[in-house]
């Protein structure tokens, strides 16, 4: 069937102000839910730098034991949602990305070195790095995606990571794997200092 | 093109216009499941993280506090939800829906992550609270897309049985790499707390 189109111009004016005049239906729970949390998953694990930093920390956790082996987890996704909350609030942060790289770098140095300061000071070690990863995480969400599951994502994808980083580091019960885990913390520090080149060049 | 028909084609383009002038703005609040209000209002609550990461802290929270708080919790939680619920579906008009849930998930999981063993009275005038507070919003967004109140029974059902599985393990859990596994949940749902708080003042 033929439709004849209306070929005065002011019927397209009313219909176009029409259209722009439509109130939008805000779905409650379908709009951008599932890419939001995709995406939020996808993000932490996308760039090298965070991964390794993120598995750093579970390594590190699991060398020093308990309580630092829940603590550390517990401790880095609250700060780091503090660090997303910073950016979303449009508040910058200086040197996010050389901060990721610092991240891999000290804590591969701590588990290549088996350093273990006193708890407090590895808490607050963490939680400083955390910052910067939030704030990357933060700023980043693509438009028109749910924020809410873009969060849960990143944050069970980081959580994720760190339970990857203490499964790997149970071989420190063993006297072969307490080496092959300050190699492994080796190869995070050597990861950190590519990224921090790349980050200052 | 004659002025007739052009006289014609502009009226209908303006009533169109006044009629999307005054057409409100569709708020779909509840999943169409297809299988009546009841299963909308459970689905609803399965797939809406704003509800459900805050039942999810409050029925841990419970369950660490003690089998006691666990079972206070279970039966004050869904009343109270229906009870708001009932009243914001009368009454109600869902107002910063956003902030409730992302402070209820910031404090919640909050005081999951760091494991107080809280008083009864606590536990239950949190529960209580909770499920007034998010049950209202329900019932406000249930009425407002002109969806039946039945639903409100779906989510008061899905909310109890959420609290019954999730209290028992928590107050089951002895082993302390278990316990630890709850706090980190805690953990986990205060940082997306944070993050929707942020989200809000982003706008």
């Amino acid at each position: 069937m033929m439709v004849k189109m209306p070929r005065d111009p002011r019927t397209f004016l009313f219909a176009g102000v029409s259209a722009l005049a439509a109130m939008p239906a805000l779905a409650h729970v379908q709009e951008g839910q599932a890419a939001g949390f995709l995406t939020g998953l996808a993000h932490p694990v996308s760039g090298l730098d965070h991964v390794l930093a993120m598995i750093a920390v579970g390594l590190w956790g699991a060398q020093l034991g308990a309580p630092a082996l829940w603590l550390l987890p517990v401790t880095f996704p609250l700060v780091m949602a503090f660090g997303g909350f910073l950016g979303l609030l449009g508040i910058p942060l200086p040197g996010v990305e050389a901060g990721i790289a610092l991240s891999a770098l000290a804590l591969g140095l701590a588990v290549a070195t088996s350093w273990r300061p006193p708890l407090a000071v590895a808490a607050l070690l963490v939680a400083a790095f955390a910052v910067f990863h939030g704030h990357a995480h933060g700023t980043e969400l693509p438009e028109g995606q749910s924020g809410l599951t873009y969060s849960i994502g990143f944050v069970v994808a980081t959580g994720l990571l760190h339970l990857a980083g203490i499964g790997i580091g149970v071989i420190h019960r063993w006297p072969a794997g307490r080496t092959a885990l300050r190699g492994l913390g080796a190869g995070v520090a050597a990861g950190g200092v590519y990224f921090l080149w790349r980050a200052l060049a | 093109m004659s002025s007739a028909k052009t006289l014609r084609g502009t009226w209908l383009a303006l009533f169109g216009l006044l009629l999307s002038l005054r057409a409100p703005a569709a708020e779909a609040h509840l999943v169409t499941t297809g299988l009546g209000p009841l299963y909308d209002g459970i689905s609803h609550f399965l797939v809406s993280f704003e509800d459900l990461l805050p039942v999810i802290a409050m029925a841990l929270l419970a369950g660490l506090s003690g089998p006691r708080a666990g079972r206070r919790a279970l039966f004050v939680l869904p009343a109270a939800w229906l009870a708001g619920g009932l009243a914001g579906f009368l009454t109600g008009a869902a107002a910063a829906g956003a902030w409730v849930a992302a402070f209820s998930a910031l404090v919640l999981g909050l005081l999951v992550a760091a494991d107080r063993r809280l008083p009864l009275a606590v536990v239950t005038s949190l529960a209580g609270a909770l499920g007034l507070l998010h049950g209202w919003l329900n019932g406000a967004g249930i009425a407002a897309a002109n969806r039946e109140g039945l639903a409100l029974l779906g989510i008061g059902g899905a909310v109890f049985v959420v609290v019954a599985l999730l209290a028992a393990v928590a107050a089951a859990v002895q082993a302390q790499a278990a316990r630890i596994a709850v706090r980190v949940a805690g953990s986990w749902i205060a940082a997306v707390g944070l993050l929707l708080v942020g989200w809000q003042f982003r706008g």
